[in-house]
């Protein structure tokens, strides 16, 4: 089995607060992972260490078979925070070009990526506008492009689809899995939008910074008994009180 | 290659916002205008009114020609200056020209001694060999030739104006990049926290130099204030001072959630800084106050700019200030790199 990420007994706390708690995950190559859980259950601290934004008190992080933080694996990583992060004063191409040329990215291959990612979220007509000028939906479809302009192994997304509406989140969910389908990405969602957790290959439910249960959305609705991924987590979360 | 696509960005940010653009060049000039206004009031209003003694018509007549009063009278005292409520007395006694000011107004009192010194020496260079020393033994009622005012203030205001204007803007650059999570983003990529830095540096370093140089030759061509050394010394202080400003406003950024708190560092950082560059005379305050005065960047550039601009000093006289500056930049950069790990362990 080939694996993307591994985790391995990661602990996190800030003071006297426990933000993770002996954390152990894998997630496989050309998989969509979803990490689900509440707000403040520790899905984005979880997701920092993959970037190498924050570092575990305890355990490791290995990405594509390599520790964690390093530099140069940045190359491979595309990343979503959850604020768009944009310069909004500069158009979106100017953004595309800015972010382009932080990697290793030639001016042929920097050109074509940015057309490739502009048109993979609709925006290759809007790209001279300023982003001050962008919708909210624009912005978050740029920030996404953004994340996958180096052409990325692994694509990081901390709740992607917050904020956004239900035809923009389908068009962003059908361009995961294209990604995921057709040029085998491995994908990292984290969402506490349960319709969303249906469409990942494999979920781990997340809360007071340890992972509740984890498997595929039928699996878990199986083992569980019941119908909705909802009740999963309803389950699992009620079972260790 | 990541440094230079930085600077670009940033230039391109700037360039869009006009404002910004504004009170960076604009801004200095307007107050530094203000300033010379306020404190040379009185400059171009009525002519000075001097007393002659014993002095020959030529120079009289160079004088009254350099729009100065003339009146005679019988001695070089205190006594008659406020008689005749003059603003100085010019004397030849014993051979030596005398020179006693009034100086309730050092600013005046400058003036009018640069226009005699310039009648003097002008005359005493045209007619060699005549008996005219060209030394003026000066003397003043009230205060010594040290109070003096804008020419002592401006190189001060000059220096200062860069380091306040060039620390609030890239202070507040670099924090929207932090509260807009796009330093998060930043530093999501596989650029280097140094290169971070260097790009931050020389991205508004461009335009803190586009800055100090319109202020500097606004304020010596247009304002004309003294400047009896080098430009390019004027230059290069100001230009250590701008890095200085640069890197210490980047690295208050860091502790500053908003904008808002950013701007709250300017009466506990900024402010105390012109207190102890040399607007207030030094010597009377406690040691330890002293002591702290040498820990601000202001101090050193504002001492070697009053050397430059005012003292005429040479670049050797200043190599101490300007390595102080140096070494002040080094550590506040050095602490950025450092502060930088806040958003990536590597």
């Amino acid at each position: 089995m080939e694996y993307s990420v591994r985790i391995q007994g990661v602990s996190k706390s800030y003071g006297k607060k426990t933000v993770l708690d002996h954390i152990d995950l894998d997630i496989q190559r050309g998989q969509i992972y979803g990490l689900i859980g509440p707000s403040g259950a520790g899905k984005t601290t979880l997701v920092k260490m993959l970037v190498g934004m924050d570092k575990a008190d305890k355990g490791t992080v290995h990405v594509l078979n390599r520790k964690m933080p390093n530099l140069e694996l940045l190359q491979n990583i595309g990343y979503m925070a959850q604020s768009d992060a944009l310069y909004t004063e500069l158009t979106g191409e100017e953004n595309l070009k800015f972010f382009a040329s932080l990697f290793k990215l030639n001016k042929a291959e920097q050109k074509e990526r940015i057309a490739y990612t502009a048109d993979l979220v609709h925006l290759t007509d809007e790209l001279k506008k300023k982003v001050s000028a962008y919708s909210g939906g624009m912005k978050r479809r740029l920030s996404l492009a953004i994340a996958l302009i180096q052409n990325p192994q692994i694509l990081i997304l901390d709740e992607p689809t917050v904020g956004i509406d239900p035809e923009l989140r389908l068009s962003i969910w059908n361009e995961l899995l294209r990604l995921k389908n057709s040029a085998g990405k491995t994908i990292i969602v984290t969402t506490h939008v349960m319709d969303e957790a249906g469409r990942c290959d494999y979920l781990a439910m997340v809360r007071d910074g340890r992972i509740i249960t984890s498997g595929s959305p039928r699996d878990l609705m199986a083992n569980y008994g019941v119908n909705s991924l909802e009740d999963v987590f309803l389950n699992a979360g009620g079972k260790r009180q | 290659m990541r440094t230079s696509a930085l600077i670009k960005r940033i230039g391109q940010q700037m360039l869009r916002d006009k404002r910004t653009l504004a009170l960076l060049f604009v801004a200095p000039l307007l107050i530094l205008t203000l300033m010379y206004f306020i404190f040379n009031g009185n400059g171009d209003g009525e002519n000075p009114k001097l007393g002659l003694v014993n002095i020959m018509a030529p120079v009289a007549e160079a004088l009254k020609q350099g729009n100065i009063d003339i009146v005679d009278v019988n001695g070089v005292t205190s006594e008659v200056i406020k008689e005749n409520k003059l603003e100085g007395i010019l004397g030849l006694v014993d051979g030596k020209l005398t020179l006693l000011l009034e100086n309730s107004d050092p600013s005046q009192a400058k003036a009018l001694l640069m226009k005699i010194n310039k009648s003097v020496a002008s005359l005493a260079q045209n007619a060699t060999g005549s008996s005219l020393p060209i030394s003026i033994e000066t003397d003043y009622v009230y205060g010594s030739s040290e109070t003096t005012f804008f020419d002592v203030l401006s190189p001060i205001l000059v220096g200062f104006f860069v380091f306040f204007f060039v620390f609030l803007i890239s202070g507040i650059g670099l924090l929207r990049e932090r509260t807009t999570g796009t330093l998060e983003r930043l530093m999501s990529t596989p650029i280097r926290r140094a290169e971070v830095i260097t790009g931050y540096l020389a991205g508004y370093g461009i335009f803190a130099i586009i800055q100090t140089i319109i202020v500097v030759l606004f304020a010596v061509n247009v304002l004309d204030i003294s400047l009896v050394g080098s430009i390019w010394n004027v230059l290069l202080i100001n230009l250590l001072l701008a890095l200085v400003a640069l890197s210490l406003g980047i690295l208050l950024s860091t502790f500053a959630a908003s904008e808002f708190q950013m701007v709250q560092f300017i009466p506990v950082v900024v402010i105390p800084q012109i207190f102890f560059a040399g607007i207030v005379p030094l010597d009377g305050i406690a040691d330890w106050l002293q002591a702290v005065g040498k820990i601000m960047p202001l101090y050193y550039a504002a001492d070697a700019l009053k050397g430059v601009m005012y003292r005429g000093v040479g670049f050797t006289e200043i190599t101490k200030d300007l390595l102080v500056l140096v070494a002040f930049a080094a550590i506040f950069i050095g602490l950025n790199v450092l502060a930088l790990k806040k958003y990536r362990k590597q």
